[in-house]
């Protein structure tokens, strides 16, 4: 019901991303999906992955500090009006949105939306109320990989 | 021989026969000591703990019998417990940053005010300033000794003296320009700063009456000698002080340039091995320790200065009698000076841990931007600092740089930086690095073959 993210620590300076993806990559483990935040500073790299425990291990042996995170993921269309409608939800309730990525998959015209909520399980259940489809951590993985 | 024109009678007792001036400094050392002794109770506490008393002090080689004083003991009797002077006798407070967050304080009684001006007059007459000099006083006034103790030595010495104080630059480039200001007091590396700023403005310094600066407060190196006085068409001296001695004024260079002159009859000097504490004969490099000789609000006995420096007993081209150290280019602790401002890693150890309850592992990297020393301190995040928010990551820059600069008070760099990507050492930690390329000549490299520009 809650999918686990990876978030890497990175220096604001070339290369920096490049290497924690090489490992995972060398270790056969697929990155579903990834966002950056970026500072003038530093950056946060954010990661739904095929197999989370053994990328924080791999990652964390290579010294990368790793943060997991339980963020929710939603699926909706992929048409005009599909976030905003998503979005009411949660107008007048105490559930925010810390933030938020999305990305398209497979053939039906489909999104998935990666929510990071100060209150994740209420969020569910509003969500759930609403008759929206939170996905399953396998489901993500079985989905995008269409 | 001697380049200034002037001789100003203060300046009488730098050319004292030796064997007069030890009689004197004999004199003043028995007197020092047994109002140490009377005065102040951690000083009469060792005495006694060694079983020497003020009367066994026959000649200046008993002052080895003597314990030392150093900085934690100005910090463990904080605020005055060092003082030997009632408090209505004490006319003037300084302070200065000591290791921890509280300051160590100062204290002067008139007597001790006249005293430094005088050493101030004795210190500006040996870098060739008369009263018909316009002097621009760039340290900084407050707490801090630089600014009020350059200010009442020019005043005194009948100079013009312009309060201007640090900050600033454009202000101090049009106060040089228009006030026609013929000598400066500053840091070194603010008044490379200065010349940066004035080339920017359209200022060539070279142009202008500036003939000498006075600089102090920080290290510096025959190179930044050489560019300030191609650059800025002046002689640049080195003047050395510490606020726990009296502040600037306890040395100077003359206009030879090779060592700075010890006001010894005022502040013994000695150098001893800073592993030993035993005293090493003249000429060879130690710790210099300092004795005030006339202080009454707060006499220093063999205080450890951890700056690393020999002692020249051989005369002076000047003519002056009094001895000589050779320029400072490090010291024997871990203190950084940053524009004047005296830093301790251990302050930014317990800044950094106010902040979140834990150490997280650091390093501090000086650099000198354009003629500027900055501190930048990185600081390596660990599991309970790091979030995957952006904001909370901003707020915890946020909350590291507002801690330091508060503790430190200098602007602070603050980088985040990844998890183990600080170097570890074997031994002690390797916590500065210093970039600012200080120390990298011999300090008793002679420069008075370098060309000196004259106006």
């Amino acid at each position: 019901m809650k999918i686990h993210q990876l978030s890497l620590f990175l220096e604001n300076r070339p290369g920096q991303m490049a290497a924690p993806c090489k490992l995972l990559a060398g270790a056969g483990i697929n990155i579903r999906t990834l966002t950056l935040a970026d500072t003038e500073r530093f950056g946060i790299l954010r990661m739904i992955v095929s197999d989370w425990q053994r990328s924080r291990s791999l990652l964390e042996e290579a010294g990368y500090l790793v943060n997991v995170t339980e963020v929710v993921a939603v699926e909706v269309a992929d048409t005009p009006g599909g976030l905003g409608e998503l979005l009411e939800v949660f107008v007048d309730t105490e559930i925010n949105i810390e933030y938020m990525y999305a990305f398209a998959f497979g053939p039906l015209g489909r999104a998935a939306l990666i929510f990071r909520f100060n209150r994740p399980d209420a969020a569910i259940d509003r969500l759930r109320e609403a008759g929206l489809n939170v996905l399953e951590e396998v489901e993500v993985y079985h989905r995008i990989a269409v | 021989m001697e380049l200034e024109s002037a001789f100003h009678p203060a300046s009488t007792p730098d050319y004292l026969p030796p064997v007069r001036m030890r009689e004197l400094q004999l004199e003043r050392l028995r007197a020092v000591v047994r109002r140490a002794y009377g005065n102040v109770p951690l000083f009469r506490e060792r005495l006694n703990a060694r079983g020497v008393r003020p009367e066994d002090i026959r000649e200046l080689g008993d002052l080895r019998q003597l314990p030392f004083t150093t900085k934690a003991d100005l910090r463990d009797t904080y605020p005055f417990g060092l003082f030997a002077s009632p408090i209505e006798e004490v006319v003037r407070l300084h302070a200065s940053s000591g290791t921890t967050g509280k300051p160590i304080v100062v204290a002067y009684t008139r007597q001790d005010l006249e005293v430094w001006t005088s050493v101030m007059v004795r210190a500006l007459a040996a870098c060739g300033l008369t009263h018909g000099d316009i002097v621009q006083n760039a340290y900084g006034y407050g707490l801090f000794t630089g600014g009020l103790g350059a200010h009442y030595g020019a005043e005194s010495l009948g100079a013009t003296v312009i309060p201007v104080s640090g900050g600033n630059t454009d202000r101090q480039i049009m106060v040089m320009k228009d006030f026609r200001v013929t000598a400066i007091c500053c840091t070194p590396s603010y008044f490379i700063h200065l010349l940066e700023r004035a080339g920017e403005l359209g200022v060539n310094v070279r142009e202008l009456p500036l003939r000498v600066g006075i600089f102090g407060a920080e290290p510096w190196t025959e190179s930044m000698r050489r560019h300030i006085e191609i650059e800025g068409g002046i002689q640049a001296f080195d003047i050395y002080g510490l606020s726990e001695i009296i502040g600037p004024g306890v040395g100077v260079e003359c206009s030879y340039h090779n060592g700075l002159h010890i006001f010894e009859d005022h502040f013994y000097p000695e150098i001893v091995d800073p592993e030993t504490g035993g005293v090493l004969p003249d000429g060879e490099e130690g710790e210099l320790v300092l004795t005030t000789l006339s202080k009454q609000a707060m006499p220093m006995i063999r205080y450890r200065t951890r700056d690393i420096t020999s002692l020249a007993p051989e005369p002076c081209p000047c003519g002056r009698t009094v001895r000589r150290i050779g320029r400072i280019g490090r010291r024997s602790d871990d203190m950084i000076i940053i524009r004047g401002i005296n830093v301790f890693p251990s302050q930014i150890e317990a800044a950094l841990l106010a902040v979140e309850g834990t150490l997280p592992h650091y390093q501090i990297i000086l650099t000198r931007q354009k003629g500027l020393d900055a501190i930048e301190v990185q600081v390596e995040i660990t599991p309970e600092l790091f979030s995957d928010k952006v904001g909370a990551m901003e707020s915890l820059h946020g909350r590291l740089s507002y801690a330091l600069e508060q503790t430190l008070g200098l602007r602070v760099e603050v980088t985040l930086a990844a998890a183990r990507s600080i170097r570890r050492s074997e031994g002690k930690a390797q916590r500065v690095m210093d970039r600012r390329n200080l120390g990298e000549e011999g300090r008793h490299e002679n420069p008075s073959t370098v060309a000196l520009p004259r106006k």
